[in-house]
């Protein structure tokens, strides 16, 4: 297992493109064998951060070390223990799934022997053998991300930078993806997570850190995010004006906002599974019928209302 | 992971050297798997020579030296221009590489940055070798007749190589800080047209119109042709093997600083 300690540290983080501000002091650690998920709406500063910590990025005020190693002023040894997959890495498109396993390997080092060795075992891992002989241009956007992430992980870094690595993933291979990144973390890796979704965050991550114009905006653990940012909500509306004033006039007692427009009702739940049959149970009892029903799970924009005040302002 | 990893222990230098030659490897099966680009590389040099001998063949006979055939004087001509106009295949490398991500990936590797643009240059030699030897072929199908030694060879072989490297690392530099695949295109075209027809590629240029004659008699391409005519065919040498060798060491010694700058600058921001 890996060494107690900080495999990544980020103080005081600053860049700008000319007068535009992308990173505002950014400061987080992760400690080692761990993953910590930069969580953030497009534009936050997510990928510049992730460009900055694998050395592809200068950047204008603090410091970054990996493994020890400064980035700015060694980024060789840095390059030799990280692994970027993502939306800024690539693999060749006119070159098979085992060539560009082997190739990479060898750009890092790995003798000729091993290259051929461990991309056959990446391949089986990663489901690619049938397709491991086919030019990457064939192969589709979840066997491209595969490939992608087994491509980063080569010469098995101790750590791992994932950048969106499930966008514009269908919900199949998006799943699958997540099956892959869990087996990483379990095998010791420590991994850097950048997500645009909640829910991606909330699987995989230890911690997380919520982003936003370029500032940290929460810290914590998926469970004190949620405590913060909110509960699920129940929604109902009604479909008559005689049934949605007797809702709320039953519903007197429990916190809620109605809206006399839409005849609905929206309640804060705190325990999802017992409030909803405590609210069912009271229209029950006074004999309300209500029109429909829904449990909202808080979103992203949710995360953002609640921090920032702000909605998320582009979303893919 | 049961697979025990061997890395490679050897000093940085050789290491570099690995890296160029795993790039070299990657730009050529680009070359090869690019079957549109490759069925160019024989047939685009063969039609120019054909069309070229059998156009102005008879029109160019008055200003050609005594006693040399058009196709004779053609053949040095047409195959400096291929290698001139090949080099936009290396310009649209670079470009292409630069839009996509992989050269980011390479970048976040404890690779050498410059294997990158090594790779890209070296395999077109390999590219622009094979085109050469399918025009001489089609040349002596056509009636080209040489009465050049082996050493005259090796000599006119090392003169195109030069030439071919001069121009790739020129190519680079253009490809690195074009913003488009299109751009490409039109920046070489534009740069290489003039360069390549007002010289003494396909007529002598002492036949040409007095201003245009003085810019074609003493730029680089009709050194190069020249000094390839002389050592093909025997037509007089003067000092363009010298003034050829001396544009492409110079265009190699500025270029390919360049082309490492612009390509580190071009990938750090």
């Amino acid at each position: 297992m890996a060494k107690k300690g900080f495999a990544i540290e980020v103080k005081g983080l600053q860049k700008s493109y000319d007068k535009n501000h992308v990173l505002k002091g950014i400061d987080f650690k992760v400690e080692r064998g761990s993953m910590l998920a930069l969580l953030g709406p497009n534009g936050a500063g997510k990928t510049t951060t992730v460009r900055i910590l694998s050395t592809l990025l200068g950047f204008d005020k603090g410091t970054v070390t990996i493994e020890g190693f400064n980035v700015k002023t060694d980024p060789d040894k840095v390059r030799n223990v990280i692994g970027l997959t993502g939306q800024s890495a690539a693999v060749d498109e006119m070159l098979t799934g085992r060539e560009n396993l082997i190739m990479m390997g060898r750009l890092y080092h790995l003798t000729a022997k091993s290259a051929r060795e461990r991309a056959d075992e990446l391949l089986k891992e990663f489901d690619l053998v049938d397709a491991a002989n086919r030019a990457a241009k064939t192969y589709s956007g979840g066997m491209r991300r595969r490939l992608d992430l087994a491509v980063s992980l080569i010469a098995t870094p101790p750590i791992i930078f994932l950048d969106e690595p499930t966008t514009g993933l269908d919900p199949r291979s998006r799943i699958a993806m997540w099956d892959i990144i869990n087996r990483l973390k379990n095998d010791g890796a420590t991994i850097l997570l950048t997500t645009q979704y909640l829910e991606e965050a909330d699987q995989l991550a230890d911690k997380i850190i919520v982003i936003d114009g370029g500032k940290v905006i929460a810290e914590g653990t998926s469970t004190d995010l949620k405590r913060k940012i909110g509960n699920d909500r129940l929604e109902l509306t009604f479909q008559t004006t005689k049934s949605y004033t007797a809702a709320v006039a039953a519903l007197v007692k429990i916190s809620q906002e109605h809206r006399d427009d839409d005849r609905s009702v929206t309640i804060a739940l705190k325990d999802t599974n017992s409030d909803v049959k405590k609210v069912l149970d009271i229209l029950n009892d006074k004999n309300i019928r209500f029109e429909s029903m829904a449990v909202h799970k808080p979103t992203l924009d949710d995360v953002f209302l609640s921090l920032t005040g702000s909605s998320q302002k582009e979303g893919k | 992971m049961s697979v025990q990893l061997e890395f490679e222990k050897k000093p940085k230098i050789f290491l570099m050297a690995i890296d160029s030659l795993i790039m070299i490897r990657r730009s050529s099966t680009h070359i090869i798997r690019n079957t549109d680009q490759l069925l160019g590389t024989f047939f685009q040099p063969i039609m120019f020579l054909v069309l070229f001998a059998s156009v102005f063949g008879g029109a160019v006979a008055l200003a050609l030296p005594e006693g040399v055939s058009y196709i004779n004087f053609l053949m040095a001509g047409i195959i400096v221009q291929t290698v001139a106009f090949g080099s936009t295949t290396t310009a649209i490398a670079v470009t292409s590489d630069l839009q996509k991500g992989i050269v980011d990936r390479f970048r976040s590797l404890p690779m050498s940055n410059l294997a990158v643009l090594n790779g890209h240059v070296i395999s077109d030699v390999f590219r622009n070798a094979i085109s050469t030897v399918v025009m001489l072929l089609a040349g002596l199908f056509i009636g080209f007749r040489t009465d050049a030694t082996f050493v005259e060879w090796l000599l006119i072989s090392g003169l195109l190589l030069l030439f071919t490297l001069a121009f790739s690392w020129l190519a680079a530099i253009i490809g690195v800080l074009a913003k488009s695949v299109e751009g490409v295109q039109w920046l070489t075209f534009v740069l290489i047209f003039p360069l390549t027809f007002a010289s003494s590629t396909f007529v002598p240029a002492d036949s040409m119109v007095g201003w245009l004659q003085i810019f074609a008699e003493n730029q680089p391409i009709t050194h190069i042709v020249e000094a390839v005519r002389s050592l093909m065919i025997g037509t007089p040498m003067g000092n363009h093997g010298f003034w050829a060798v001396v544009w492409c060491l110079g265009v190699l010694i500025v270029s390919i600083p360049i082309a490492a700058e612009v390509f580190r600058r071009k990938t750090t921001n």
